[in-house]
């Protein structure tokens, strides 16, 4: 069967406006326990790293290029670049790669 | 007017700092809107994906939860845990808003909850002023929104060549995220290796597992690993989580 794109976008909506507005308005006091602390406190970095990587080599047409720019975007972000510059560097790495790399 | 006149500073200085968030929202929402067109989504649909998803991994893996076809209770799972350090944010809000704050500033304040919108806001003295949120919000959400739908739109009538570079616009901004805690923590640097070798590991060895499935695994896994492991000093402070 065939899930509508709507009801995909509606579930997604309602969990994340619960995700965000339940502490905020239900709880004022901060977590004590320390493993669920420890736990979020890895989330984002975790999940972040598994949804990079390998599909930053899957979305561009040669993979070489997807892994160069993992490289380039590492390393400038270790130098300390910000959000959009790292983001505007991977796009250029990929630009100039593929246009070696990948015929037309 | 009155009302505009009292909250007016507030709202021009949100405003003021949701500029530089909203013209990096519009580039990373652009890549976003290309992998949003993949998945079948119309530029109306990538519109409210972004209205109401305002966050930039979550999304990516509610699109992969769209391209694979997977269950609703999947998608609500995904959306759980990729959005699951909103939560934390959340938390650490309530902390900063002036406990006599009405429900409906709560409401509003919650709804845009971003790595970069929370930054911002957290950067301000206590009891934070909701209006400052709102000015940066007024900037920065429709920049993203409408940057997805330009992206479904304009991603067909760019050159594959420039779709295949802009798409990577949304890992470097992962990256972005990921390696400046790493830097400071060694912790992190090594989860997010692991995370790299294990999500690499499954996709090739489990290969009928979706994206979103794998992320929910290995992020439930791996987090588990390393709070187990490495538990967090109790005087940890929450904005130790944010660093854009």
């Amino acid at each position: 069967m065939k899930h509508q794109i709507w009801l995909y976008l509606a579930v997604m909506a309602a969990v994340c406006y619960a995700i965000r507005v339940l502490p905020l308005t239900l709880l004022r006091k901060r977590i004590r326990n320390r493993f669920l602390r420890s736990f979020l406190y890895y989330v984002p970095y975790v999940t972040l790293s598994v949804m990079t990587f390998p599909s930053i080599i899957e979305a561009t047409r040669s993979p070489v290029a997807g892994g160069a720019a993992l490289g380039f975007g590492i390393l400038l972000a270790w130098m300390g670049a910000g959000l959009f510059p790292v983001a505007a560097s991977c796009c250029a790495v990929v630009f100039v790669l593929e246009w070696f790399l990948v015929s037309a | 007017m009155r009302f505009l006149q009292e909250h007016r500073r507030s709202l021009r200085l949100g405003a003021r700092d949701g500029v530089p968030i909203g013209l990096g929202y519009f580039a990373v929402a652009f890549s976003l809107g290309i992998a949003a067109r993949n998945a079948g989504l119309t530029a109306i649909q990538g519109f409210f994906l972004s209205f109401f998803g305002m966050a930039s991994a979550g999304e990516y893996a509610a699109i992969t939860v769209i391209a694979a076809n997977a269950s609703y209770l999947e998608m609500a799972l995904v959306t759980l845990i990729t959005n699951a350090r909103y939560l934390l944010m959340s938390f650490a809000l309530s902390q900063r808003m002036d406990p006599a704050a009405p429900l409906r500033h709560r409401l509003f304040v919650g709804y845009s909850i971003t790595d970069e919108l929370f930054g911002i806001a957290v950067a301000r003295p206590v009891p934070l002023d909701p209006w400052y949120c709102y000015g940066s919000y007024l900037v920065a959400i429709p920049c993203w929104a409408s940057g997805t739908a330009v992206g479904v739109i304009a991603g067909n009538l760019l050159p594959a060549r420039v779709v295949s570079a802009l798409s990577v616009a949304l890992f470097g901004m992962f990256i972005a995220v990921v390696v400046p805690p790493a830097k400071r923590d060694k912790v992190i640097g090594l989860f997010a290796l692991l995370s790299f070798g294990a999500s690499f590991a499954a996709s090739r060895l489990l290969p009928m597992l979706s994206g979103g499935t794998r992320t929910i695994l290995l992020t439930l896994l791996l987090s588990g690993l390393a709070a187990t492991l490495f538990p967090v000093p109790d005087d940890t402070e929450t904005q130790k989580e944010v660093d854009v």
